[in-house]
Parts: structure tokens; sequence; C-alpha cells
């Protein structure tokens, strides 16, 4: 076994991205659905477009299976200008959000429906169809309708569907929103196995942040036509460019007020009258001024009694306790009126809670913890 | 179950009465023996007999048949093809006006259609006969294949026919490989409407026909006009015999696709 390389083609410099967005502008009417827009997918990534509903992700992902044109800019795949290539002479294959599946062909016809289209051989095919089939575990129901078959084995057929034709680049539209939540985590992983397997380039389109961090390898955050931040799924967590990021993934605490930059590189933040100036690392491009601080509940600490060692403490008083099982939120009421959220984990039976409502504890976190946003 | 109520009954009873009787005194005295034909005479077939060696009715019914397959058949294709555009062609400038005038022929007196399509094959010398019926009975028959396919193609899920062109077929392709087939009952209950409308249409057959082409209406009306003769209650039980084995047939076939689909449904509830 040769020793797992980092898989991070995009900080290569030379190498050469698969898709590659430039300037891409897309109008409908007086509507502005993507801003100018740069932004370059590496061969074998698998890439999540994430954002709500009407940020522009599915316009992006319809103009690469050629449904949609730009209205400027270019986009490039595979250093090949994709400007009036109509979607059935491009090497890219979409799995649709409501799968697409023909309703009048078998399961091994749907399969078969791309791969009939180009010149192979009657042989040639079905042993193609056979591969789909048992690499998504389908072969006992190659001969059922669509109308016969689970959502979740749907699912699968639209994936092998799109698979077969051995594309490029496979788009994928909220390819697990129709599952409920524990086959969705299962599929999750089973794509991933597959997008390994397979070697394709994966572009996926989700609202679903959990999804995205789960399956990819970078995420693109959208919001209102533009992209807010690429990066990986860790970085977005733990490093987001903007308040939009950090409350978009995962839970937050926000605290508003005024930065300044430190001697020691962090940034402090005044956030109520006569408190102690609160530190955190400073965010991208933080000059000074109006600021956010934003902080993960998870590395909050709540303590009954005042933590010595540590500089950013605040107190409050517990308003909400959320037991969700493996985790407890509390939500904290500073003296402000600013509600902080602290999460513990659970990892000892509780028999009794060592808090309780109305409890006055201490919130306190390390001084690299917590991230200072410009506004 | 429901308790029996006299005003139901009555209500049923009445209003079954007013559609039916009629018919059923055509049907019974089709049978009659009589040359007059309200007076009964006793039982006989005669009629029958007579009517299958008249050649005047004969030749109409043929024509008729003719004229309403091959009329309904391009009327399919054309009507299809205008509501395809219509329903999918997106926004295009004059959509709605061409979308409207579509529809108008439907709302059209047949007397003005009939007449306006009699100009017009006089202005352009087309002699009148089968093939003026055929394009007549194709100008409306159109609007209504239009009308049910459009209704079909409006809940039809767009994004199968771009899986189709995204798995590499040409837009024709992906029509005829995935639009069509799944649109057919529509195309099929549009043709056979066309086929019945062209079946029974008298007045606009009557403005185009030639000396050389009667349908079945038109003889049926220009015999009744000499005197109501039992043939034609025999030539009408016919067609009503007709007319109700094709009705019970269809709704037999639909009624064992929907049984079908809820058998399948239930097989992929077991599975899942």
């Amino acid at each position: 076994m040769t020793a797992a390389v980092e898989f991070a083609p995009w900080t290569d410099p030379t190498e050469t991205p698969l898709i590659r967005f430039e300037r891409v502008v897309k109008r409908f009417g007086d509507f502005t659905a993507i801003e100018p827009l740069n932004l370059s997918i590496y061969r074998k990534e698998f890439f999540a477009l994430l954002g709500p509903s009407g940020c522009g992700k599915t316009t992006l992902m319809r103009m690469l299976a050629g449904f949609e044109a730009p209205s400027e800019g270019t986009i490039t795949i595979g250093g090949r200008d994709m400007a009036g290539i109509p979607p059935n002479k491009r090497e890219v294959n979409m799995m649709f959000q409501s799968y697409a599946l023909f309703p009048h062909l078998s399961v091994w016809d749907n399969i078969a429906f791309g791969l009939k289209r180009g010149d192979m051989s009657k042989e040639e095919i079905a042993a193609r169809v056979d591969d789909m089939l048992r690499l998504t575990r389908l072969d006992r129901f190659a001969k059922r309708k669509p109308h016969q078959i689970s959502g979740g084995q749907k699912q699968r057929v639209a994936l092998a569907r799109a698979l077969a034709k051995a594309p490029k680049l496979l788009l994928l539209d909220e390819p697990l929103g129709a599952l409920d939540k524990k086959l969705r985590q299962d599929t999750q992983f089973e794509l991933m196995d597959i997008q390994e397997k397979t070697e394709t380039t994966f572009v996926i389109v989700t609202h679903d942040q959990e999804e995205a961090m789960t399956v990819a390898s970078r995420v693109a955050v959208m919001d209102n036509g533009k992209i807010v931040q690429v990066d990986t799924p860790p970085k977005i967590y733990e490093t987001p460019n903007s308040t939009y990021v950090a409350d978009f993934i995962g839970d937050v605490n926000l605290l508003h007020g005024r930065a300044e930059i430190r001697a020691d590189g962090l940034a402090s933040l005044a956030w109520a009258e006569g408190a102690t100036p609160i530190k955190g690392t400073a965010g991208e491009g933080l000059q000074g001024g109006e600021a956010s601080f934003v902080i993960r509940p998870e590395k909050v600490t709540i303590t009954a009694s005042k933590p010595k060692d540590r500089t950013n403490v605040v107190k409050g008083k517990i308003l909400d306790i959320a037991y969700l099982g493996n985790l407890s939120t509390y939500h904290v009421e500073l003296p402000g009126g600013q509600v902080l959220k602290a999460q513990t984990a659970n990892n000892r039976r509780l028999s009794r809670r060592d808090f309780t409502w109305e409890d006055e504890v201490y919130l306190s976190w390390t001084d690299t913890a917590g991230l200072v946003l410009a506004r | 179950m429901k308790q029996f109520s006299w005003f139901n009954a009555t209500a049923l009873t009445l209003g079954f009465a007013f559609l039916y009787i009629p018919m059923i005194i055509l049907v019974v005295f089709s049978f009659n023996d009589n040359r007059l034909v309200t007076v009964w005479a006793g039982f006989s077939t005669r009629w029958y007999v007579e009517l299958f060696q008249d050649e005047a009715f004969l030749d109409a019914a043929w024509v008729t048949l003719r004229v309403a397959f091959s009329s309904s058949t391009i009327a399919t294709v054309l009507g299809t093809m205008a509501a395809y555009v219509m329903v999918n062609g997106g926004k295009f400038f004059g959509r709605t006006l061409f979308s409207g005038m579509i529809y108008a022929p439907l709302v059209m007196p047949e007397v003005i259609t009939g007449l306006s399509l009699l100009l017009l094959f006089i202005a352009i010398g087309l002699d009148r006969g089968v093939i003026t019926i055929v394009l007549a009975h194709t100008t409306f028959a159109m609007c209504y294949v239009s009308v049910v396919v459009s209704s079909r193609l409006v809940n039809f899920d767009r994004s199968l026919e771009e899986a189709a062109l995204d798995l590499g077929c040409t837009p024709f392709q992906a029509f005829k490989l995935v639009t069509l087939p799944l649109i057919a009952p529509a195309v099929i209950s549009g043709w056979l409407l066309a086929f019945t409308l062209s079946l029974d249409d008298l007045v606009i057959a009557s403005f185009t026909a030639g000396p050389s082409a009667t349908t079945l209406p038109m003889k049926i009306w220009s015999s009744v006009r000499l005197g109501v003769s039992p043939k034609i209650n025999a030539l009408s039980t016919i067609l009503i015999l007709l007319v109700t084995i094709g009705v019970i047939a269809a709704s037999i076939t639909s009624k064992r696709s929907i049984a079908r689909a809820l058998r399948d449904e239930q097989m992929a509830d077991q599975s899942a």
C-alpha cells in the first residue's frame, strides 16, 4: 500500500481544472440568476454546490448539463468551450431530482437507454448494464418497471443510468432529497463509495449542509447568484469567511460589536457596554470597525464557577435546555439580553443534570475558538 | 347501504327514460315486418337483409369509414404537433394568439366552417369528393385532438425529456422514444374522438362533398327526407350496436389498466 496522499488538486498550481467557469453570468429576463462568477472544479472531485433555494445552484448545474446557456462568459469542460453544444453532445450526465426514470421502460432498459444511443454492440451494452446493476445492487430488479420499486431503489436506478455512459462529469441534483433520513445517510456513503470506484467527477447540488459536508471534497456556498466561499468542509466549518457562511453551515452564536486588531494577531471585540472585550481569531481581511464574533456552540464551555484560566468569560442565566440524547444544548441569556448557546456531549449517563433552568452559569472559550468577521 | 328512496328512483327512471326511449323505439321498430314504420306487424329481420343488399348504403358506409380513418389519422398527427409546440415551445411571439386560434374552430358554427371550406375549395379549383371531405374533417378534428393531447402534455414531467437529451438523444429521438409512448393514451383517445366526430358529421360533409362521394349521415338524411324507411332503423340499430361495443371495450381496457397499476404498486410496497 502506498501512503495516502491527500487529495487536493486545487492546491496544485500545475493541475488544470476539468471545469472552468469564467465570468459566467446568467439572466432570465430582468432577473439575474448568476452574478459574474469564476469557478474551477478538478478531475475526480466530489464538488458540492450548497445554498438555499433560489440561490442559483441549480442554474449553475443546468448550464453544465447544457439545458441553459450562459448569458455572458464561458464554460469549459476538459478544455473545450461548451458554448452551443447541446446536452446530447456533452460527456456529462445528470441525475435528476425527480429521478426522471422512464416509466414505460424496465430498470434494465432505463440503464441501457443512454448506451443504445451510442455505437456499442448489443453484447457490450448488456455487459455494461449488468456491471451497473451489480454496482448499485439492483440485479434482482432488472425486469421491474420504475413504479414497482421503492424510492431508494429508484434513486439507485437513476444513478446507474447516469453512470452507465461513463461520463467525464456526473451532475446530481438534490439526489437524496426524496429519501428519509436513515436511508439518506446510508446512501451518502454509498455515493462516496461509487464515486471513488468509478473515479468520476461528481458535482452535487444540495440545500442540505450536512449532506454537502459528508460527501464533498470541496463545498461552494452560494447566496443570491454569488459564490460566497469555496473550501473543504472542515475549513468551511472552522473558518467561514462571512457571517452568512457561518450561519448557514451548522449552529452558531453571533455577537456584534466593534473590533480591533491586537498586537498578538488576535482580534478583540467590544460587544457590550462595560464588559471585557472578547478575543478571537481575526477573520480574513478584518480591518477593525463593525464586526461580528462567531463561535460554534460546542466550543463554548459551561461551568458553575468562574474558570480561572480563560480570558473569555461571560456570566448568564440558563433560559432553556435542549436534550438531544447524545448532546445537550444550553441557551444562556447574558445580562445584555443576548442569548448564547453552549453544547456539551453527554458522555456519561445522565441521572441528574449539573445545571437546570434559571441557574447562574459561566460561559467560557479559548482565545482562538471564535472568529471575528468583518460585517 | 343507503335507504331506498322513491324520489331517487323516480328521478333516475325519468332521466334514463328521457335519454333512451327514442333509441329503444328505434331498435324495436327495426325488427318490424311492416313497411309503415310506426305500425307493428310482427318480428322480422327483412330490413337488415335489404340493407345489406343496398349498394348505395354500402358505398356510403365505405366512404364514411375511409374519410373517418384518414381524417382522424392526419388530424392526430397535426393536432399532436400543435399541442406539443403550444405546451413546450416556451415563449415565442404571438403564442397566446396562436393557442387561442387553435381552439377557435371548436366554437365556430359548423355551417360557417363548412361554407368557408367550400369557398376555399372552389377558389383553388379542387374537385369536391372524398379528398375535400377528408381535408375538411381534418381541419376541425385537429382542434379536438390538440385539446386532448395538450391537457396531457401540461402534466407531463419535462425532466423525462431532459433526461433523454442528457443521455444522448436528439430532440426528435427524445420525442419518439420517451414523450410519445407516455402520451400515447391521450393521442389514441384524440384519434378516437376525431374518428367519431368524422363518422357522425353531416353539416360540414354536406358542404364539402361532391356528387362522387356521399357519407352515411348524408345518405341517411337524404333518404329520410323522402320518408323514413325501416331500413334506416336497421342501419341505426347497427350503428348503436357498434358504438355500444366500442364504449364497453374502452371502459374494460381502462379498468384493466387501472387494476394492473394497482397490483404493480402493491408489489412495489412489498419489495420496499
